[in-house]
């Protein structure tokens, strides 16, 4: 396998990352509507957490992104 | 070009010198690009959108309901995040807010349609970089202002036990490092990776047309409501990447003003 053919393979390796963040992604929101549904009264104060939680898991994916885009242009 | 079918999804992030390509200030050159050119918009259409907002009208028009929503919301996201102390980056953290926001949105402005093309500058990390810089500045410059050497104990946390101390404290600095990167590179991909998508997907559309009626059908049209979809969603991500900026920022800023 050559060098340029490796670094495709990769870059479509790095798309799992990403597939495997929108799972977090989905949790985060999932659990937090949840969590919103039993005491919807509290559920405002708490989306400042449900954004930072969103970035966190979000931030994970687009690095596996950066990885493909490295692989694939750099 | 129209015989060349093939899109260049990244094309769409070229500089162009629109002025001044030679400019140089010690070996650099600093033309002004359409990068800054749309920094420019974005600075210019904030400042009408706040300036027509000044009123001060006790009975708000339209207008000034809207500025102060968002001075609003930027003041009550600095009271839950930072509390009292956070009243006075309130400017700064509304700019912030406002300037991020009104760049993901200009650059997803259909003004192709009238021959002028939006440039996304927060799709360049160099853009988002100099933005995550200038906040991790502010934190570093009010946490030691404010707390001296004790800022230091920030990388501690109250109760760690004495031997658990140099792998904590490491682990924490790498932490708080880092987050300048994070902070910048979020915005610049996301903000990127939605272009490139819209891109690949309006290839699709038009290699579609070009194929046939029947390819049209098949691959074209579907894209194109795909791509309806996706633009919306685009919306949403342009406003969800300025709030979390603005909110990381904040969440910093707690962490200089008030340690743990």
């Amino acid at each position: 396998m050559d060098a340029e053919a490796a670094k495709l393979l990769g870059a479509g390796f790095a798309a799992i990352g990403a597939g495997l963040a929108s799972i977090g992604v989905g949790n985060v929101f999932a659990k937090f509507l949840e969590g919103a549904l039993r005491n919807p009264g509290a559920a405002d104060a708490q989306q400042g957490r449900l954004f930072i939680g969103f970035a966190g898991a979000e931030l994970l994916g687009l690095l596996s992104f950066v990885i493909a885009a490295l692989l694939i242009f750099a | 070009m129209a015989a060349e079918a093939k899109l260049d999804p990244m094309h769409q992030f070229q500089l162009e010198k629109l002025a001044g390509a030679d400019w140089n200030i010690a070996g650099y050159n600093v033309a002004f690009t359409n990068s800054a050119l749309w920094m420019a918009i974005a600075t210019l259409a904030l400042i009408v959108f706040v300036a027509g907002g000044m009123k001060r009208a006790v009975v708000p028009g339209r207008w000034q309901m809207a500025v102060e929503t968002f001075t609003g919301f930027i003041d009550g996201m600095l009271a839950a995040n930072v509390g009292k102390a956070g009243k006075k980056y309130v400017p700064y953290i509304f700019s912030l807010f406002m300037f991020i926001l009104f760049a993901n949105f200009l650059g997803l402005m259909p003004l192709g349609v009238v021959g002028v093309h939006a440039f996304t500058f927060t799709s360049h990390f160099s853009a988002t970089g100099v933005l995550a810089v200038l906040s991790f500045g502010i934190v570093l410059i009010v946490g030691f202002a404010k707390h001296g050497l004790h800022f230091f104990s920030l990388f501690v946390p109250h109760g760690t036990p004495v031997a658990m101390i140099p792998i904590i404290f490491v682990v924490e600095l790498i932490s708080f490092l880092v987050r300048p990167f994070s902070l910048g590179l979020r915005l610049f991909v996301a903000m990127m990776a939605g272009h490139v998508l819209l891109e690949v997907l309006s290839s699709f559309v038009i290699s579609g047309g070009n194929a046939g009626p029947a390819l049209f059908v098949i691959a074209g049209l579907p894209s194109f409501v795909l791509m309806v979809g996706i633009c919306a969603l685009e919306l949403l991500v342009a406003g969800i990447q300025a709030y979390v900026f603005a909110l990381l920022t904040c969440v910093y800023l707690n962490d200089a003003e008030n340690l743990h």
